[in-house]
């Protein structure tokens, strides 16, 4: 069973002495005239669940999607798990697992087809995959999918198992591009349970997110406005800078300042 | 790495609704079906006699015409102009007229002269009918040795020597050369499809962001198509075999050999489309330009050296030309490997050329 780990006792871990894993320095990505990632600075430590806010459009996955080596940025430098991400994108991805917002693991292949799949993919043993696989089907309680085409499962499971597809090959960070989108309270509860989880065994999350609620889990949080970086800090310490009673207040304050449309 | 993603492409072409019977049954019903579309032989040609001599040997020469099986006279008329008639109605395909003094002129002058005209509608119906009657008549002036003159004919003497396709069976010439063009639809659009298809889906997202190299990527597309392409020909083989007797007179090795090297060549082409593609719509498009072209220059309906040079250089770029010219030496010739080693090295350079593009064009980042 999963232990249920509450955002305030994370938030007395201290990261200052970690080591960073994620190094952003002035990144910056145009396309033609349109600044998508605007000169962003930032760093990520490990262990650490980062919450990267932001409106639609504000340039949550562009950047995302240039830390995971899918895009080349403009400007700027960024580490990843301690490779450049311009030089060594393909290193980078070894470490790193992804969940992409349009859901995207094979819908005609079964549970454990794909879960088999993208751990050969990172290289695992075919035994170590087989015993792996059982013990997280159990973990979710998914034994009597195991068969199941993707495509049957509901939304929310289907999310869950692409989160345990992104860290079956234990990579150094997790990106979750806004994971839990269209899924019900009950499961994205269940959602951020395995998120803890996966922390607690040092997975960096770096995770987006449209639910306020959900930002006041991370450990810290970076809000997003027309691409650039407004607001960066714990939930408690933003709380307490903007006089808010919750980060969707904060949020809600610095986001009217957007003169982007929605793209 | 390569194992997992050949195994899931199998799961995938298998778990396809239509996908498994579109392979097993398309080759068929192609084999089947297309020959006769395909079929160059004229019969029922619908002659009109206008016989203004009534000879003995003009007689004769309407017996060797009633001989022969492609040649119907459906009528004897008195005037060319009624004659003419019929053709106009579309009663007839082509009058023989043979004037007054015929025979007289053959015994006297050893020289006579008779009138072929064709309607020349439909061109390759017409010339093919005029050669026919031509034969017979050729055939006639030889027996008595003596030369008549045909009017209104190819100029040039016409002795056709068919050697290797001695019944003059088109399908023995069409079956082989089909069987390359169902090789060229399923082993170059389905690779089309595949990544474009992943691309929309999203899939494509989440294999880019792992680890994977470009190589072993494009060898797990490839790969697939291969095997399938091994079965697709070998169901060609059976066909041919079972429905119109026909057996490489080579050896099916030399066949086998071939189609292994032409179909990673087609595929690649495949994925190179895919790769540009952003969408289905855009990879059907694509592919299907560039596969109409590749099955129209490639000399499977016209003969190839019977287009103009600047049309041949265009379809030496087609690797259909090479593999249907393998087919169908090896087929009626009994062609050997070393005889065929320009057509080899040409594939195994498409095959190279190709999939290098389709590994290069292929972007991880963007």
């Amino acid at each position: 069973m999963m232990v249920k780990v509450s955002g305030m006792l994370r938030s007395s871990i201290n990261y200052k002495f970690m080591e960073d894993v994620i190094v952003v320095r002035d990144l910056t990505k145009r396309f033609g005239h349109f600044v998508a990632v605007d000169n962003i600075s930032f760093n990520v430590k490990k262990g650490e669940i980062f919450g990267f806010l932001g409106a639609n459009g504000a340039g949550k996955t562009t950047a995302m999607r240039i830390l995971c080596g899918l895009s080349r940025p403009t400007s700027g430098e960024a580490s990843v798990g301690g490779f450049d991400i311009r030089h060594e994108s393909e290193k980078i991805k070894k470490n790193i697992g992804y969940m992409s917002q349009k859901f995207s693991l094979y819908q005609d292949l079964k549970v454990w087809e794909n879960i088999k799949l993208f751990a050969g993919i990172y290289g695992m043993k075919r035994n170590e995959i087989a015993s792996k696989t059982d013990i997280l089907l159990k973990e979710l309680g998914f034994e009597k999918e195991k068969n199941t085409l993707v495509k049957d499962l509901p939304l929310g499971w289907k999310q869950k198992l692409a989160f345990s597809v992104a860290i079956f090959h234990n990579p150094k960070i997790v990106f979750l591009d806004e994971p839990t989108g269209g899924v019900d309270p009950i499961t994205r509860r269940q959602f951020w349970e395995m998120i803890y989880n996966a922390s607690q065994k040092g997975i960096t999350v770096f995770v987006t997110t449209h639910y306020m609620d959900e930002a006041e889990y991370c450990d810290r949080i970076s809000i997003m406005v027309d691409g650039r970086i407004e607001a960066m800090s714990s939930p408690k310490e933003l709380k307490r800078e903007y006089n808010a009673e919750s980060i969707d207040e904060v949020f809600t304050l610095l986001a009217t300042k957007s003169t982007r449309k929605e793209i | 790495m390569l194992g997992y993603l050949i195994e899931k492409e199998f799961k995938q072409i298998k778990r396809d609704w239509i996908l498994p019977k579109l392979i097993l049954i398309f080759p068929f019903i192609a084999l089947i079906l297309l020959p006769y579309a395909a079929n160059f032989d004229i019969k029922d040609i619908r002659v009109v006699v206008v016989d203004n001599d009534k000879s003995s040997y003009s007689n004769q020469i309407l017996n060797k015409l009633r001989a022969n099986t492609s040649i119907n006279i459906n009528y004897i008329e008195d005037t060319y102009a009624k004659a003419m008639d019929l053709i106009q109605e579309d009663r007839a395909d082509m009058i023989i007229n043979i004037p007054s003094g015929f025979e007289k002129d053959y015994i006297v002058n050893k020289n006579s002269k008779l009138l072929i005209a064709v309607n020349t509608v439909n061109g390759m119906k017409g010339s093919i009918s005029a050669m026919y009657a031509q034969n017979i008549i050729s055939d006639f002036s030889l027996e008595k040795n003596s030369s008549i003159q045909v009017i209104n004919s190819p100029s040039m003497e016409i002795q056709p020597l068919y050697a290797f396709n001695k019944t003059l069976n088109y399908k023995f010439f069409m079956v082989p050369a089909l069987m390359v063009m169902i090789l060229t639809l399923i082993c170059g659009f389905l690779p089309a499809f595949n990544i474009v298809g992943e691309k929309e889906k999203g899939n494509m997202e989440q294999i880019n962001v792992s680890p994977i190299t470009k190589p072993v990527f494009i060898l797990s597309k490839l790969i697939p198509y291969w095997i399938i392409g091994a079965i697709v020909i070998s169901i060609g083989f059976l066909v041919a075999w079972l429905f119109y007797g026909i057996t490489p007179q080579g050896s099916i090795f030399t066949v086998y050999i071939f189609s292994f090297i032409f179909t990673l060549a087609i595929s690649g082409l495949g994925l190179v489309l895919s790769n540009y593609a952003q969408t289905y719509q855009q990879a059907v498009f694509m592919m299907f330009f560039f596969i109409m072209i590749l099955i129209l220059m490639s000399g499977l309906y016209t003969p190839f050296n019977s287009m103009p040079p600047w049309a041949q250089a265009i379809g030496s770029f087609s690797p259909l030309k090479y593999f249907i010219d393998v087919m169908r030496c090896v087929y009626l010739k009994g062609s050997n490997i070393v005889e065929l080693l320009p057509q080899l090295y040409a594939l195994l350079g498409f095959v190279v050329v190709v999939n290098t593009w389709a590994i290069l064009s292929y972007r991880k980042k963007n």
